[in-house]
């Protein structure tokens, strides 16, 4: 059994994801607030490399991109960060790349990488499963477990190859958008979920505009194995650039009461 | 999707599982509608009487003695618009119609793709937005004060480089979000399958036309064939016509800026390495762990980090040639042709003619080349008024 089937069949409760820009706003704050997310009790981490044209992204992560690439951050030192990650604390690692920087590292070479690094999963954003086969053989290779998008409008037939494809977990994407926080959890998650799981028994962790506890409290009671949870993070070092003690304080209380909703 | 949209190894689409549905919506409109009769006939009766077809094939004689052999000139920049993006404007437009989309959104540069789709939204009285980097409308405000005209929203992207890919990066964000009601019309050859293969249908006419009036205004295939390139779709409009004419030379012309050996440019093709942006897999300028750079070009319309992959395709396979030239030979040809035969050249498309003044003394009085004139300069008066003040 693959590390995240293991982690969600042993918690009781739904797996709590948060998500940084690895690097952002720089790579000592950044590893610090990695920290912090473990310390308070993250399951899991998805972690993205900074891209300069990040098609799936709203603007807050595309501002955390910006930054992370101004303060140097590049694909070789977000592998070697991930090390340092997995060093601390050994949870499961789920990258997030858009593909033209794994295309120019090597796809082979990549994962093979990041697996050494300790790495779970490659989620490449802007790679459907039509042209998975360009990255699975390196993935198989390097033994790292696979991730892919659903999202409202992917049909049941896609589903059913998507499931198929997959041994880590379903991306579930609870709307049509980007990542970014949102006042409203949509209201295609618990449709989205119920369709999947008709298709799979495969994990689902459902992610994009989850950005209180009560949202991520109801993604939880829709069936999702676990709460990706990005943008109203990464907000926090946005809104306390010149204070990375106050990125850290409301990082931890925020993923606190995440974690007693879901509890 | 049915097809998998690749030229060689280029192409491709690579997007997010969200866009997944829509393009495949698009790919079976596309097929659906491309052959009908009712759609064909309805884009032919406004091709010609809204857009202007078939434009004419001009023998520039002045500017044919100044290079030392003829120039035959495409005269794309005589339709509405100011520019060859009505034809796949009208095209994609009138085929979002059939499909029974209510909304238009498209990319635009120096603005002329921009107006085209503005002008198609308000044909069809289609809601219409147009993406436009922050750089791009303040150096190309007339074409926003058109489309805005025409009832269309522009929305300024800050977000980048403030230029046209981020204005693309935007669409497609928008996009997502609004897939149901809104047909993406995009404005170039390159993006995610389908749309390379239907730019390039939509921008055949030109190169279809133009073989027929070479045969016909000369009696024999041109030497040379050239256009400028961008995103490359004026000129995989006029070389599609030539494709299997082995003996005619497919010559495109990248914007080499300040020069190739300073970083800003947009010369793509002569310069850049193969990547993966926007949906394709292409030839892209970027730095060497896949960051997309920054490109700088006088001319809007050619200011692009990738290429559309046929282009990619041609080159590798060595039936086009790509070259660059540099902003102050485009300003030198985009003064030097105007003088010579009272047409104002948009910038453009002064790269392609500024590459055959290049060729002057090096062929022979005979030989002949067709140049695609894809837009007229109007819109570029100002910003040559900038670099070139009149006495």
């Amino acid at each position: 059994m693959g590390k995240y089937q293991n982690l969600f069949k042993n918690l009781k409760r739904a797996a709590l994801i948060p998500f940084f820009v690895i690097g952002d706003p720089d790579e000592q704050t950044s590893f610090d607030l990695v920290k912090t997310a473990i310390n308070a009790g993250a399951d899991v981490l998805e972690l993205g490399i900074p891209f300069s044209d990040p098609v799936a992204d709203g603007p807050t992560i595309q501002k955390a991109d910006i930054r992370a690439m101004q303060a140097g951050m590049t694909p070789a030192k977000a592998i070697d960060f991930v090390r340092r990650v997995t060093d601390y604390k050994p949870l499961p690692v789920g990258l997030l790349v858009y593909y033209n920087l794994i295309f120019q590292y090597g796809v082979e070479k990549f994962f093979a990488d990041f697996k050494a690094a300790g790495g779970t999963s490659v989620l490449v954003a802007d790679l459907s499963i039509d042209d998975a086969g360009e990255i699975a053989p390196a993935a198989a290779a390097a033994r790292l477990e696979t991730v892919f998008m659903v999202t409202p409008n992917t049909t049941d037939q896609r589903i059913q190859k998507i499931a198929a494809a997959t041994s880590g977990f379903i991306y579930t994407v609870s709307l049509m958008g980007t990542t970014g926080q949102r006042t409203e959890l949509s209201d295609q998650v618990k449709p989205l979920v119920a369709r999947i799981k008709k298709h799979t028994d495969k994990p689902i962790c459902v992610g994009f505009g989850i950005s209180t506890p009560e949202h991520a409290k109801q993604v939880a009671l829709a069936g999702a194995d676990g709460v990706i949870i990005g943008s109203r993070i990464v907000k926090f070092i946005e809104d306390n650039l010149n204070s990375p003690s106050a990125m850290k304080t409301q990082t931890k209380a925020f993923l606190e009461s995440v974690l007693n909703a879901l509890s | 999707m049915k097809l998998r949209g690749r030229y060689g190894r280029f192409g491709g689409f690579y997007v997010p599982e969200v866009l997944i549905p829509a393009l495949e919506d698009i790919e079976a409109g596309f097929e659906r509608f491309r052959g009908d009769p009712k759609f064909t006939a309805e884009l032919d009766d406004l091709s010609r009487h809204y857009a202007g077809r078939p434009t004419p094939l001009y023998h520039a004689k002045r500017f044919s003695e100044h290079v030392g052999f003829q120039v035959y000139i495409k005269r794309e920049d005589l339709l509405h618009g100011g520019a060859h993006k009505v034809n796949n404007a009208l095209g994609q437009g009138l085929l979002a119609k059939y499909m029974g989309k209510k909304k238009l959104i498209a990319e635009t540069g120096a603005g002329q793709h921009g107006l085209a789709t503005a002008m198609i939204g308000a044909l069809f009285g289609m809601e219409t937005k147009i993406f436009m980097g922050s750089v791009d409308v303040a150096r190309q405000n007339v074409n926003v004060h058109k489309m805005k005209l025409c009832g269309a929203e522009v929305v300024s992207v800050s977000g980048g480089t403030c230029t046209l890919k981020d204005a693309i990066n935007d669409a497609l964000r928008y996009w997502t979000s609004h897939v149901d009601d809104t047909f993406y019309l995009f404005g170039t050859a390159g993006g995610p399958h389908p749309f390379p293969m239907i730019v390039r249908h939509f921008q055949s006419p030109i190169g279809t036309e133009a073989r027929a009036q070479c045969i016909m205004q000369f009696g024999r295939l041109p030497d040379i064939v050239t256009a400028c390139v961008g995103g490359g779709s004026n000129a995989i409009g006029i070389f599609s016509g030539f494709l299997d004419d082995a003996a005619v030379k497919l010559v495109g012309v990248e914007g080499g800026g300040k020069g190739l050996n300073t970083r800003e440019h947009c010369a793509t093709l002569t310069t850049g390495s193969v990547g993966v942006l926007h949906g394709a897999q292409t030839y892209v300028l970027q730095d060497e762990t896949g960051q997309i750079r920054k490109t700088e070009c006088i001319s809007a319309g050619l200011d692009y980090p990738g290429v559309g992959p046929e282009h990619a395709y041609l080159k590798d396979s060595g039936r086009a040639a790509y070259y660059a030239v540099t902003d102050e030979q485009v300003l030198d040809v985009f003064e030097r042709f105007t003088r010579s035969e009272g047409i104002i050249p948009a910038l453009e498309s002064s790269h392609a003619l500024a590459w055959l003044v290049q060729q002057k003394g090096k062929l022979p009085k005979e030989t002949v080349a067709v140049v695609n004139l894809s837009g007229r300069g109007d819109k570029d008066v100002s910003i040559v008024e900038q670099h070139r003040p009149m006495r």
